[in-house]
């Protein structure tokens, strides 16, 4: 659903991984954006609920982009860059404290 | 000479947050034609940065009275939040499962204990059903206790809701019932004049056979205008906020809360400052700290937000309900437990208001006047 606009292409390739397989972004892309390219939805669950959530506002108001990124649960994937090595991961059970 | 026309409204109201809107509901519910003067959105604003406790223990050493009014409280709000819902459709998210206060040492146990016997054995007490509980007995209930707690105090009918949205509630309700709501209205002066009021702010002229003051701390500056006595001491409290997770605080405690939307807060302090402005890294630490103790698994939650807010404080802690005798139609409400006591504001107040008195026998502790019975030191200047 989702395509790149080709106004950045010249930005340099980073190399990450989402739910183990590997990905290849733009410098400068975003978490958020990265998942809605590789149009995997849901993204999560929603930790209350249940419901599934997918990137929405993409400028850290709404908390729907909510990936561990690293092993850290619940990061705003709307704010953070794609770095080289990094891991993503949805988030496909509620969340849980101490988890 | 303009003649004074007919008063536009039979309650004005002074003050629009959890305070004000939830004896103006009760008093649009009752039919009365209600209007609610409102700072605007930069007013320092109480109802938007509370804990949103509806909590018992605690409450009322010094003032049995207080202690009483705060259960009956308690007691009318499942059936307060069914009207809200019944009206609005929006759900306020009320719980009373019990709440509890933790101690991290032995020597805060025993000031815990000592202070709900205190309040347990005062003359004129009520039965809050307040119970100290050791170690065991509290990880039965809240199994995810740290180490360092050792015993504390738990009261079955403590409880907790979502303030924002009991906010957001009372104000459809009011729009719902025909109240007139007038933010940007800073009051600045009020007049009786041939038994109405004119209330006077930088907009307009508002004109009502009562007045209700429910506008927090500046009730103190108000109050004066209509003969009535506010003396206030705002305090400063600052929270934390996390990430949503899977429920999985069942109680809330008096100081760390999880919402039902998952979100865990907690608020554990209390500063003598005014401003809102600039929060202090070493308070938020060490209620980050306290927290942590209390609820190890805190630890790997993200902190979201934070804030720091004004409370709302008499110079006693106890509430003021007061009825002015120099300008009749004159009333005055000021509290710190805006949504404790949003039930008896809006089902017990609001009735008495509207029926023009406010009832001697229940509410004469809360007058405004045992301020000025003390000595002269006291007094506020």
């Amino acid at each position: 659903m989702f395509r790149r606009l080709p106004d950045k292409t010249d930005a340099g390739v980073v190399n990450f991984t989402i739910n183990g397989e590997p990905r290849v972004g733009r410098r400068g892309d975003t978490v958020a954006a990265v998942l809605l390219l590789s149009a995997i939805s849901p993204t999560r669950v929603s930790a209350v609920s249940g419901e599934p959530r997918a990137p929405y506002c993409m400028m850290g108001v709404c908390f729907e982009c909510l990936v561990t990124i690293n092993d850290i649960g619940n990061r705003q994937g709307c704010l953070i860059e794609v770095t080289n090595g990094m891991r993503i991961k949805t988030q496909t059970t509620r969340r849980e404290a101490g988890a | 000479m303009k003649s004074i026309a007919a008063s536009e409204y039979d309650c004005a109201v002074v003050g629009g947050g959890l305070l004000g809107a939830s004896i103006a509901w009760g008093l649009a519910k009752l039919g009365q034609r209600v209007v609610i003067l409102d700072e605007g959105d930069t007013a320092i604003r109480a109802s938007r940065g509370n804990f949103a406790l509806v909590w018992v223990q605690s409450k009322g050493l010094g003032m049995p009275e207080y202690a009483a009014w705060t259960v009956q409280s308690s007691d009318a709000w499942t059936g307060f939040a069914g009207q809200l819902r019944d009206q609005t459709g929006l759900d306020v998210s009320f719980e009373r499962p019990g709440g509890f206060h933790l101690c991290l040492s032995e020597a805060e146990l025993d000031a815990r204990s000592l202070q709900m016997k205190r309040l347990h054995n005062q003359p004129g007490g009520v039965d809050t059903r307040t119970v100290m509980m050791e170690r065991p007995e509290i990880a039965k209930m809240l199994p995810h206790i740290g180490p360092d707690v050792v015993g504390g105090s738990f009261c079955p009918i403590d409880g907790h809701v979502n303030s924002l949205r009991l906010f957001r509630a009372l104000h459809v309700g009011l729009a719902q019932f025909g109240a007139a709501y007038l933010p940007n209205h800073t009051v600045t002066d009020i007049r009786q004049e041939q038994g109405v009021f004119r209330l006077i702010s930088d907009k307009a002229e508002v004109r009502a056979a009562k007045v209700i003051l429910a506008a927090g701390n500046a009730n103190l500056h108000l109050a004066p205008l209509v003969g009535l006595h506010a003396p206030m001491l705002p305090e400063r409290g600052q929270i934390i906020v996390t990430e949503r997770v899977q429920p999985f605080l069942k109680h809330p405690v008096v100081t760390v809360r999880q919402t039902d939307e998952g979100t865990v807060m907690i608020g554990d302090s209390r500063e003598e400052r005014t401003s809102p402005e600039g929060m202090t890294t070493p308070i938020t630490a060490m209620m980050a700290n306290r927290a942590v103790r209390m609820f190890p698994i805190l630890a790997t939650l993200n902190v979201v937000r934070s804030w720091a807010a004004i409370r709302v404080m008499t110079q006693d802690g106890f509430p003021i309900y007061d009825q002015s005798t120099t300008h009749p139609g004159a009333f005055l409400a000021c509290c710190h437990s805006g949504v404790t006591l949003a039930s008896n504001h809006a089902l017990t107040i609001a009735p008495m208001i509207a029926a023009g008195a406010l009832d001697e026998t229940e509410l004469t502790a809360f007058s405004g006047r045992r301020f000025t019975r003390r000595s002269d030191v006291s007094q506020v200047a």
